[in-house]
């Protein structure tokens, strides 16, 4: 049975996995567009989003013709990989151990390096147009596979993915056109932790489900395995929070 | 050729930042693939699923702190 208790993880997960990916790609296409022109920076995102549909056009249904337990077991592993790796960053960055991620300090460093280039002599800068493309596309695969990954137990959820990252599109291009400057007040770290333990919930179950797993209570057992990497998270924050860290 | 490479050093970044802490999971998932079918009482397959994966995760933090 459908409900919103049954979709609304598969919405809030891809939702913000996805407004992470977007305000880094958002950081660096503003970065090329206040150096080197908003013709190519929009070129390049227009672009890397066409490669992205022709991919999910040509993915998608291939996809679909794989048996579900196989999906589950390669999209599963894949994201378990994934989200216990934000979700270690989180902890380290939570904790002081290493810096907390800065969309300004990463705004500055474009926008220098792309002024050191050299100019565009008349026509589309291949410069801006490259480095444009290149994030777009960067990000773009991450948010695609976050879709797949979340939604890999069947049509509803696949779509429930979906939505919840075109909010995250919607959200983060509506915020870039009024504001013209980086994300930087969005608490990256703090979405990374959360994002971290939805990822890791939602890989383990799936992970399970492709190797036969029973799990109690069904797909309820997620919440329960995201409460585990998130309590697991926070108490390693707690131990480990040296002076200096933050959330 | 340089720029397909950095994107394919970015594109495996996506799931792997530390080797080791990587190689555990893909360790210890191989190894749930192959015992945890066979258990009879199924109701701790994915409790020991999760828990190796907790273990992981404390065990590269722990490291990459003392580091």
């Amino acid at each position: 049975m459908t409900t919103w208790g049954h979709l609304a993880p598969s919405v809030l997960a891809s939702f913000l996995a996805s407004l992470v990916e977007f305000v880094e790609a958002l950081t660096v296409v503003l970065a090329v567009g206040a150096t080197r022109g908003w013709r190519g920076a929009i070129g390049g995102t227009l672009l890397a989003l066409a490669v992205l549909t022709a991919l999910v056009i040509v993915l998608g249904p291939a996809l679909t013709r794989l048996p579900l337990a196989w999906v589950q077991l390669g999209v599963g592993a894949l994201l378990v990989l994934f989200g216990l790796r934000w979700l270690h960053k989180a902890i380290l960055r939570s904790a002081g151990i290493i810096p907390l991620h800065d969309e300004a300090a990463t705004y500055a460093k474009q926008t220098a390096a792309l002024r050191a280039l050299s100019p565009a002599r008349g026509g589309w800068d291949g410069v801006a147009v490259a480095t444009a493309f290149q994030i777009t596309l960067l990000e773009g695969i991450e948010v695609v596979f976050i879709v797949i990954a979340v939604g890999a137990g069947g049509a509803d959820l696949l779509q429930s993915a979906a939505i919840g990252a075109g909010a995250a599109l919607l959200l983060v291009v509506a915020l870039g056109l009024l504001l013209h400057r980086p994300l930087a007040t969005i608490p990256e770290n703090i979405l990374k932790f959360g994002v971290g333990a939805l990822l890791s919930g939602f890989g383990t179950f799936w992970f399970g489900e492709g190797i036969g797993v029973q799990w109690p209570n069904g797909d309820v057992s997620i919440l329960a395995l995201i409460g585990g990497f998130l309590l697991t998270a926070m108490a390693m924050v707690s131990l480990l929070r040296t002076p200096t860290g933050q959330g | 050729m340089h720029r397909i490479c950095t994107a394919f050093a970015e594109l495996i970044g996506l799931f792997v930042d530390d080797g080791r802490f990587a190689g555990i999971i893909v360790i210890w998932l191989a190894i749930c693939w192959l015992v945890l079918p066979h258990l009879v009482g199924t109701s701790i397959q994915g409790g020991l699923l999760a828990l190796g994966l907790l273990g992981a995760l404390i065990e590269s933090t722990w490291r990459r702190t003392r580091r």
